[in-house]
Parts: structure tokens; C-alpha cells; sequence
């Protein structure tokens, strides 16, 4: 062999080395990119590696202005499974006491193996199981491998009343968990009444708790031993101003009729019921599988609406309530005296007896005026005010000032109260009233109505309770709330505690309106209402309805001297107010102030009334009274 | 000759040893922590692997010692009953031996498997040391042969060469299913081109692995264009005569049959070979899942390492068992998330710097014999480190083959101690060859 060759192959070795080097080289550098440049395998390694559990706090309860608990937290079962570990279950027993076929077993076990679940995590098998269920489960466990039962909490309601007022909770919706980076989607958030407008008391504050987890999501430890977990911190208890005895006799009461029912206490604003009927079991609309059940059926019933909050959204008219407000303004106005009299010819004479009015005693002068509910009286009193050139100038500027006056008693406008979802009203606008008729071609005899409290004029139950808190405070109200404090320190809102006066604050003005609403009451149109050693001030109302019967009205506040209690009570197609709406006042306001009963005939005649029935059988026997149109208007002017 | 008043550890070159030994002790540190829980903690927990590697250690430092005390003569002149030996064994495993995930590689004797395609190995190399140290011409040289009978015997040479290569790797590969194992047999280039074997071979392998690649990821037509085109330039610009012409012809021929042929290849791979090189080259969707679970996974766990890990026994990744085979062949996950870039490179440059003390260590040989299988050793240990590694950091297909003295297992951990130490001995001895 050559010697030489051999020495020329050696040198190979340099190569051979300078490959290997080069090799070794190359492989540190991609090790620097992958452990020093790039953080995307850090990421990765996180999300393998950890998990953020959420730590759910127990939600605040609500208790009543007694502190009578008005709602609790409870356990509800949710049936769990690990689809891996169910190999060899009983599933003949499970499919039994779940009353579910073969066939729809398999399906939510493949639902469940494939991602994002996974066959090796637990996911819901069966949400909420009913006592039963659960029970019969809790026999058949030991042969059910794989499935466990997880405990949540869900609302529940001891005493099944104030449904509308306290709202209910349900899964946050896809576009709130979008927006609001605090909710994901499954978690729970409340979706009307107190529910909605204290959730971010009662929700409390979630916790995160930091779990280590292996290849299999199965859990291995916790991070740093918990170090960085947070605890979840329960929501705060809520003290609502709500009496519970008196809501639910209110309830009680408005059983089988439409309707709603707003009590306020006038010193403080405080919302004492808020009765909306036909109402619902809130017990009915708790956690998911039964509350949707339920959601769909009452939201179906398009007849009696038991969702609607008719306390806070139904629109009516305001009638012969709103000549109270009349009263104050033209007072105030100078344009009103306690002696003025304006003639009444069953009707208002200057417009050949339109509006037309009821037989009473004529000319009536201010006091006479509201305890008949004289609709002329007030036609000349609106005239006089918008028509008030002396003052403002012109009728547009003079109607501006009748607006204004009108919405600084809460009308017309949102009062921002504590209850979600609130209606303004309306009080027309000049604007509107220029669309409709043309700028300058309408004059006050144009509306006239609206001195009476009808044409376009409307206003919501809590907004006439508040007109009754108004009058009973003498000229200012605190913005309506149902909510006495939230936790256990009892901290209320500062928006709550501000006075705000309306147009009309001269005492004087207001005490005249008083005493003719005592004799409302004593001697006028709503003589049903009388309870012995109370003195209520009231008016009563009707609201047309070209649907069936009139809606009646009453609007009360007592006792005179020391007002505890402003009431609105709205009876739809009641047909004559004083017969249906004052009485349920009274009782409301015997009830509130003696705790006890002592018509109890009355009640019984009030409890027993079917009107929904009755206004159906109403309108099948097609109206008669509506029909002709004379007795029809008449009924409508009256009171 | 050696005298009988000498140690038979005389002459050994510790170094080698020193880093022999932080190698293995590294390798047990990963294993434990790869496989570490907190039931169990003792180091020599039977039931853990860890413990058992602990036996598979000391039992390797035993066999060690045997290695440098018998003669060395012993390795030279059994050498082809070495390779005889286990070529049988090797051909009994499928039909004797237990079929693991389907690859019929094992033998199982109580608890303990032994898979004698490692050892195969070290034997090759034995016998492709005996046999190319006994030639006068070397295998496929770059020297041209005077005579007819140089040519018949060089072309005897290569094929009896190839032959001691590819008869194991075929056993492994077909009859064991052990793609990986049977691959390492190629690591023997290395020490062929050391030996004489021209350059063109190798640079036409690269040629070949890098026109594989590319056909996967382009389009072929692309191909024929492009050899057409180079072929015109060639012809067009370069001497023009029928024979140089032909030659060319041939040559674009070839390729573009290779090309052709390739995506066939391709399709008769094993779906989940297809897979880890569609993962390699990111062909079409990769399912992160499935096919791309591994690699990406063992690129979370060395990526989140940092530079200087998360500590030992602190990662999060290869402790959960994120990783699959993270014992085994993918132990340098821990390595990567544990110690992050400066102890994965302390581990490159160790394993870099013992192959190349091998290499210097071969050339200082007297006997070709030692020197080839030195360059065997080296080439062995190399090759694996390069695959292994190479594909935990997603640079190479995911090819099943353990980090030498890291990964989890006796057999490779015996095979490399066998395998180094004799070539140790033959270094110690070698001042008693005769030039």
C-alpha cells in the first residue's frame, strides 16, 4: 500500500471534524433561537402546563326592609362524567332514572369525548337533577364508575312573590361575555330587577385558583403551592326596601286581575311593593334546564305577559290624576285661586261642551274642582296657564313652561330609579305637536285634553306613585329606589338621598290639594277607600282602553298629616276605578300601617274577582257599553 | 509485546473515561427527572425507571472493567465471531422474541428486555475493522487502479464491505421493523470515507436526500424544466463530443428518474414515516395532535426552558409527561427545559468534544484496525447524536433512536459502553503494535 495515499487520507480527519463541529455549531444556534429569541414556545408551555380555574363566589342574598329573607342560595345537582373512566357503567340504570333512550346516552358521551372536551376531563352530563333524580341516583351509584354528582348554587326563592322586582338570574349572554372581560360564557349574571341593577354587589368578586395539570388535563398540584391563587369573594348581602308581608298581600290581593300596585314611603323614597300582575313564581326561573323550560312558556303567554313589568313599563294615561298636577301649577302660576270657579255645562262650555264632564255641582271652585274631578274646571285651568302671555310671551314658550313644570314632578321623564329596563312616559313636545298639526295652527283648546291628563299625555305606575309622594312630602320627592343598603353596613347610593323639588313648592298651594284629596276619599268618588282613624288623601282615574273595559285608577297617600305610604294602584278593565282600585289602596294602606284587616268582606270581594275572565266575557259579548258612544265618553270623563 | 507485570489499565486515556462517566451520570439525573414523581423518590425504586437504569449503570461499569482487562487482542481476533454471533441473534428476535408496538426487536427475560440489534453495532463495526484492515486496497479510492485485477479486487472489497454493512441493516429493518436502528448502520460512511471512499459518493447522497426533499415540496414538472434547461447550458457552453454528451443525457436522466421515482418512494413509506417528514417540512396540514404531537411538544419543552432552565426537577413539560417518550429518545426535552440553553450546549459540546478526542485518538493508532473501528465509534456516536437531537429540536424527522449514555434503556447503554470501551482498550494497547 502507498504510504503517500494513506498520508493524503488522513487529512480527510480535518474534514471529518469540520463537519461535526459545523453540525454542533448549527444545532446551538437553533437551540439559541428556540430558547432565547423566540417566547412562543413559552406561551405554549404555559397553556400546556396551567390551568386557571375559577373559583365561583356563593351571590349576596336579598333580604326584605324587615330583614325577612326574600332570596336564598341553594344546591343544585349537575350529573358529571369522565367518558374515559364510564367504561362498564350501568348504563341500562342511569338511562332509566334520567328517563333517556340508549341512543341519546351514546350521543352526549361522544359530545363529551370529543374536543374541547376530552375523554379524560369531566364535563355535564345532566344539568340540575332534580331531589328525586338525585336521590335515585345517589342508590344506583356505586354502579355508575365514572360518574359523579357536582354541587352548584343556584337561587331560591322562600316565599314565591315579588318576581318583577327582585328580576331573576340567568347564563350571561354571548355579547355580554364579549364585552365584559369579567364574565365567561356559562357564568351566571342577572338579567332583570335587583338581579340587574346591584349584580355587581351581589356577584361578589371570582377567584382564580392556579392548577398545574399533566398531558392527560388531569389536575397534578397546585402552582407555587397557591401562592398566586385568589380567594373568591361572596357578594355582598342586599337589604331591600321591600316590605315583604305587604308585597305579598298586594299580590294577594291582584290575584286574577291585571294590574299593578307601587307603594312608596314619601320621606325616604324607599319603594315599600312593587306588584305587577299577573305575576310568576321566581322559583320558576332559576338555573338553566327548567329555567329555559319555563322562560318559553311564560314568555309565550301572550295574553296575560306575567314577564312584563307593568309597575315600571306599562304606559297609561294619567286621567284625572294629572289635575292634581293642574291644581299646582296654576297655583303657583298665578293664575289659580282657591276661589276661582269656572262654569261646567257637562262638558267645557268655550268648546261647545267638549271635553265633557259628569253632573256635580257647578261652578265648583278649586277644592269642589278635584273632589268632583270637574274636567272643565281643569280645561279652563290648562288654558290658563299655556295661555299665560303675560308671563311668557308667547303660547309656545308659555307651553314649554307647562312642560317643564309638569316633568319636574317625574313625568315624562326617566327618574333613574334602581329597577332596570325603566319608561319614560311622554309629555307631547312642542316639536311633536308642530309635526302633527304645523307650526303655529295649534293653540291650547288644540290639546285641551292634556289639562285632563289624556290625548298623548302618559306616565307609569311608579311615576304616579311618586306624584303621590310629591304631594305628600308638599313639593319634593327622593328619586324612587328599591334597595335600603347594600351589605351589612347598609350603604346606600348618594343619588338616593337627594331632594328634588319640583316646580311647586309653596306648602300652602299644596295643602289646599290635600284636603280636597282628603275628601276625595271622606265624600267624592272613591268613598270605598275610607278606613276608620286613617286619614287618606287620594284621586281616582281612569285610563281609556279601546281594547275592553277602562282601566281604573287610584292614587293615594295617608296618613294625611304624616304620610308613610304613596300608593298607585292600576286595575286594567276594571271598568269603574272607584269600585276596584281605591278599596285595594285602602287595604294595601290598612295593611301597611295596622298589620290587620278589618273589612274583611271587602277583601274577600276584592280577592275573589275574577277581572281577566270578566273582560274576556267583556269582550265576547262585544262591548256593549263601548258601543254606544255617548254613555262610552261619559263613563271615560267622569271622576 | 506486553509484559504480564503490567496493569491492564495501563495507558487508558482517562479523558475519554472522565467524560464517558459525567455523561452517563447526566443521563440518569434527566431520566430521574423525567420520570420523577413525588410517591416515589429513592434512587434505586425497582419499580421506577430510574432504578432500574441505576442497575443498567453500575452492571455497565462492570462489563466496563471486563472490557479493559481481557486482552486486546481478543476484539481483533474474534471479531468476525462477534459479528457472526449476533447476526444469528438477530435473526432469531422475530421468531424467539416478543413483539413490542410492532417492532419484533426484543427479548425478554423476566422484566428485562434486550434488543440485540444495539449490540449489532459495535459487532459491525468489529468486523468492518477486521475486514478492511486485512486489504491492501482500500474500498472505492479516489486512486486509480494500474491494473485489471486491482479493479476486481477494489470492486471485491466494496461489495463484501457493503455487504458486512447492509446485511444487519436489512435484518433490522425488514424482519425487526426498527427503521431507526437499521438507519445507524449508514453512520459507517463516515469511517468508508475516511478509508478512501471518493467524495462524489457522498456529495451525490447529499444530491439525492436534497432532490427527495424538494420533490416533496415542489411540483415535478418544475424539475423536468430545470433539467432541461441546466441540460441545454451543459451542453451548450461545454465540450462537444458524443461520449461527454451521453454522459450528461445519463446523468439528467437519472435525476429525473429520481425524482419520478421519489414521490413513489414517498407513498410507500409507513403512514406515520409520511408523517414526521410532512411535519418536518410543514406539507400540507399538520395536525398538532397526531403527527406534529411529538415534535411539537419536545419544541414546547426545550423552548420553554430559557437560558438557564426552570432547575432541575422544576419542569413543568417533561414532568407532566407532555412529552411522549421523554425517558427515552426524547430525553433531551428535560435536558432543554430543565437547563435550559447553557446546559444543552454544555451536553452538545461534551458529546462533540468526546467524538472528537475519538477521531484523535484513531489516528494516533499504529494498527488500522484499531484505527477503523475507532472511526466506527466515532461515526456510531455521531450519527446518533445528530439524529436524536436533531430531531427534538424539529430539525430532522422524528427517526427512533436513543441519545448515547442519555436515553432511558440497557441494551443502547450497554451497546455504547461495549462499543467505546473496546476501542479504549485497543487505544491503550496500541503502543504494542508493530509498525
Amino acid at each position: 500500500m502507498n504510504r503517500y495515499q494513506k498520508i493524503q487520507l488522513s487529512e480527510r480527519k480535518y474534514y471529518i471534524i469540520g463537519f461535526i463541529v459545523l453540525v454542533v455549531l448549527l444545532y446551538i444556534i437553533r437551540l439559541f433561537y428556540l430558547q432565547i429569541i423566540t417566547d412562543e414556545y413559552k406561551v405554549y408551555a404555559q397553556i400546556n402546563a396551567f390551568e386557571f380555574l375559577t373559583e365561583y363566589p356563593p351571590r349576596g342574598y336579598i333580604y326584605d326592609r324587615n330583614g325577612k329573607l326574600l332570596v336564598m342560595n341553594e344546591p343544585s345537582y349537575d350529573l358529571m362524567v369522565v367518558p374515559k373512566e364510564a367504561k362498564g357503567c350501568d348504563t341500562m340504570a342511569l338511562c332509566d332514572i334520567l328517563q333517556i333512550t340508549k341512543e341519546e346516552f351514546i350521543k352526549r358521551m361522544t359530545k363529551l369525548s370529543l374536543p374541547p372536551n376530552s375523554p379524560r376531563k369531566q364535563g355535564i352530563f345532566e344539568k340540575q337533577l332534580s331531589v328525586k333524580t338525585y336521590a335515585a341516583l345517589q342508590e344506583k351509584m356505586y354502579r355508575l364508575k365514572g360518574f359523579y354528582v357536582q354541587v352548584r348554587s343556584i337561587r331560591k326563592y322562600p316565599k314565591p312573590i315579588a318576581a318583577h322586582a327582585l328580576g331573576y338570574v340567568g347564563e350571561v349572554s354571548k355579547e355580554k361575555a364579549e364585552k365584559d372581560p369579567y364574565y365567561k360564557e356559562g357564568d351566571y349574571i342577572g338579567i332583570s330587577g335587583i338581579e340587574y341593577s346591584y349584580e355587581k354587589y351581589l356577584r361578589g368578586k371570582k377567584g382564580t385558583r392556579i392548577i398545574i395539570k399533566d398531558v392527560h388535563n388531569r389536575e397534578v398540584g397546585r402552582f407555587m403551592d397557591g401562592k398566586y391563587d385568589t380567594l373568591a369573594i361572596p357578594g355582598k348581602p342586599l337589604y331591600s326596601s321591600i316590605d315583604a308581608e305587604l308585597q305579598e298581600y298586594g299580590e294577594y290581593l291582584m290575584q286574577n286581575k291585571k294590574g299593578s300596585i307601587v307603594a312608596i314611603e314619601p320621606s325616604t323614597g324607599e319603594i315599600l311593593c312593587l306588584v305587577s300582575s299577573p305575576t310568576y313564581d321566581p322559583n320558576m326561573l332559576v338555573g338553566g334546564k327548567e329555567r329555559n323550560k319555563n322562560f318559553a312558556r311564560l314568555y309565550a303567554d301572550t295574553i296575560n305577559v306575567p314577564l312584563f313589568n307593568r309597575a315600571t313599563q306599562a304606559m297609561y294615561p294619567p286621567g284625572s290624576t294629572f289635575k292634581l298636577i293642574d291644581a299646582l301649577i296654576g297655583q303657583k302660576d298665578g293664575v289659580l285661586f282657591p276661589n276661582t270657579r269656572y262654569p261646567c255645562a257637562r262638558g267645557y262650555p268655550p268648546m261647545g261642551g267638549k271635553p265633557k264632564c259628569h253632573p256635580h255641582p257647578s261652578p265648583p271652585d278649586l277644592e269642589m274642582s278635584i273632589q268632583y274631578s270637574c274636567n272643565s274646571y281643569y280645561s279652563y285651568v290648562f288654558k290658563s296657564i299655556v295661555e299665560n302671555y303675560k308671563l311668557w310671551g308667547n303660547f309656545e314658550n308659555a307651553y314649554q313652561h307647562w312642560r317643564e313644570a309638569v316633568m319636574s314632578f317625574g313625568i315624562g321623564k326617566k327618574l333613574n330609579y334602581d329597577i332596570p329596563f325603566e319608561k319614560p312616559g311622554n309629555v307631547p313636545t312642542i316639536q311633536y305637536y308642530n309635526k302633527v298639526f304645523g307650526k303655529n295652527r295649534w293653540f291650547a283648546s288644540t290639546v285641551i285634553s292634556l289639562g285632563i291628563g289624556q290625548a298623548e299625555l302618559t306616565a307609569v305606575p311608579i311615576q304616579l306613585a311618586n306624584v303621590m309622594c310629591i304631594i305628600a312630602n308638599r313639593g319634593f320627592y327622593y328619586t324612587p329606589h328599591i334597595i335600603k343598603g347594600i351589605g351589612h353596613e347598609k350603604y346606600l347610593d348618594s343619588t338616593f338621598k337627594v331632594k328634588h323639588y319640583t316646580y311647586v313648592t309653596e306648602r300652602e298651594y299644596y295643602e289646599r290639594v290635600v284636603n280636597a284629596m282628603e275628601k276625595v276619599v271622606e265624600a267624592g268618588t272613591a268613598t270605598l277607600a275610607k278606613i276608620k282613624d286613617i286619614k287618606i288623601c287620594g284621586k281616582t282615574g281612569t285610563a281609556q282602553n279601546p281594547h275592553g273595559k277602562d282601566h281604573a285608577l287610584f292614587f293615594a297617600f295617608a296618613p294625611k298629616d304624616d304620610p308613610k305610604i304613596a300608593i298607585s294602584v292600576i286595575v286594567e278593565n276594571s271598568g269603574y276605578g272607584g269600585v276596584w282600585a281605591a278599596p285595594i289602596a285602602s287595604l294595601m294602606i290598612e295593611k301597611y300601617l295596622k298589620r290587620k284587616i278589618t273589612r274583611p268582606d271587602l277583601e274577600k270581594r276584592m280577592v275573589e274577582a275574577n277581572l281577566i275572565k270578566a273582560n274576556i266575557d267583556y269582550i265576547k259579548s262585544g262591548m256593549p257599553d263601548k258601543k254606544k258612544n255617548i254613555t262610552y265618553k261619559k263613563r271615560k270623563r267622569k271622576q | 509485546m506486553r509484559t504480564s507485570e503490567e496493569s491492564p489499565f495501563a495507558n487508558i486515556d482517562w479523558i475519554t473515561v472522565g467524560i464517558y462517566v459525567v455523561l452517563v451520570i447526566m443521563g440518569w439525573l434527566n431520566i430521574y427527572a423525567a420520570v420523577y414523581d413525588e410517591q416515589h423518590q429513592s434512587i434505586f425504586d425497582i419499580s421506577q425507571k430510574y432504578g432500574k437504569q441505576m442497575i443498567w449503570i453500575l452492571t455497565a461499569f462492570i462489563l466496563a472493567f471486563i472490557i479493559l482487562v481481557i486482552e486486546a487482542d481478543f476484539y481483533t481476533v474474534f471479531a468476525y465471531a462477534f459479528y457472526i454471533f449476533f447476526l444469528v441473534l438477530n435473526l432469531a428476535v422475530p421468531f424467539l422474541g416478543k413483539e413490542i408496538k410492532g417492532s419484533k426487536s426484543w427479548f425478554r427475560i423476566g422484566d428485562v428486555g434486550i434488543q440485540p440489534a444495539e449490540f449489532m453495532k459495535f459487532a459491525t463495526n468489529l468486523a468492518l475493522a477486521k475486514f478492511l484492515s486485512n486489504q491492501n486496497l482500500s474500498v472505492i479510492s479516489t486512486k486509480r487502479y494500474k491494473t485489471l485485477s486491482d479493479y476486481i479486487e477494489m470492486y471485491k472489497n466494496t461489495i463484501v464491505t457493503f455487504i458486512i454493512i447492509g446485511v444487519p441493516m436489512i435484518i433490522i429493518l425488514v424482519l425487526q421493523n426498527e427503521t431507526g436502528l437499521a438507519l445507524t448502520f449508514t453512520a459507517f460512511i463516515i469511517t468508508l470515507y475516511r478509508e478512501g471512499l471518493s467524495v462524489n459518493y457522498i456529495i451525490l447522497g447529499f444530491m439525492a436526500v436534497l432532490l427527495f426533499i424538494l420533490s416533496l415540496l415542489i411540483p415535478q414538472y418544475y424539475f423536468y424544466i430545470a433539467f432541461g434547461i441546466f441540460f441545454a447550458l451543459w451542453f451548450y457552453f461545454g465540450k462537444h463530443s458524443f461520449k461527454i454528451f451521453f454522459t450528461k443525457l445519463a446523468y439528467v436522466a437519472a435525476a429525473s428518474v429520481f425524482v419520478f421515482s421519489s414521490n413513489y418512494l414517498y407513498s410507500k413509506l409507513q403512514p406515520h414515516q409520511r408523517g414526521r417528514i410532512d411535519v418536518l417540512l410543514g406539507r400540507g396540514e399538520i395536525n398538532l395532535k397526531k403527527e406534529g404531537y411529538n415534535v411539537h411538544q419536545s419544541k414546547i419543552a426545550i423552548g420553554s426552558g430559557g437560558l438557564f432552565g426552570k432547575g432541575y426537577l422544576k419542569g413543568t413539560q417533561t414532568k407532566y409527561n407532555f412529552v411522549p417518550e421523554q425517558d427515552t429518545d426524547f430525553i433531551f426535552c428535560t435536558v432543554g427545559e430543565e437547563w435550559g440553553f447553557v446546559g444543552s450546549t454544555l451536553v452538545l459540546v461534551l458529546f462533540a468534544f468526546l467524538i472528537i478526542r475519538i477521531i484523535l485518538l484513531a489516528e494516533r493508532q499504529r494498527s488500522e484496525f484499531s484505527r477503523i473501528y475507532g472511526y466506527g465509534v466515532a461515526s456510531i456516536l455521531f450519527f446518533h447524536l445528530v439524529i436524536n437531537i436533531g430531531m427534538t429540536i424539529g430539525v430532522l424527522p422524528v427517526i427512533g433512536i436513543p441519545l448515547p449514555f442519555f436515553s432511558y434503556g440497557g441494551s443502547s447503554l450497554w451497546e455504547f459502553t461495549i462499543l467505546l470501551f473496546i476501542f479504549l482498550k485497543l487505544d491503550a494497547h496500541r503502543l504494542y503494535i508493530l509498525r
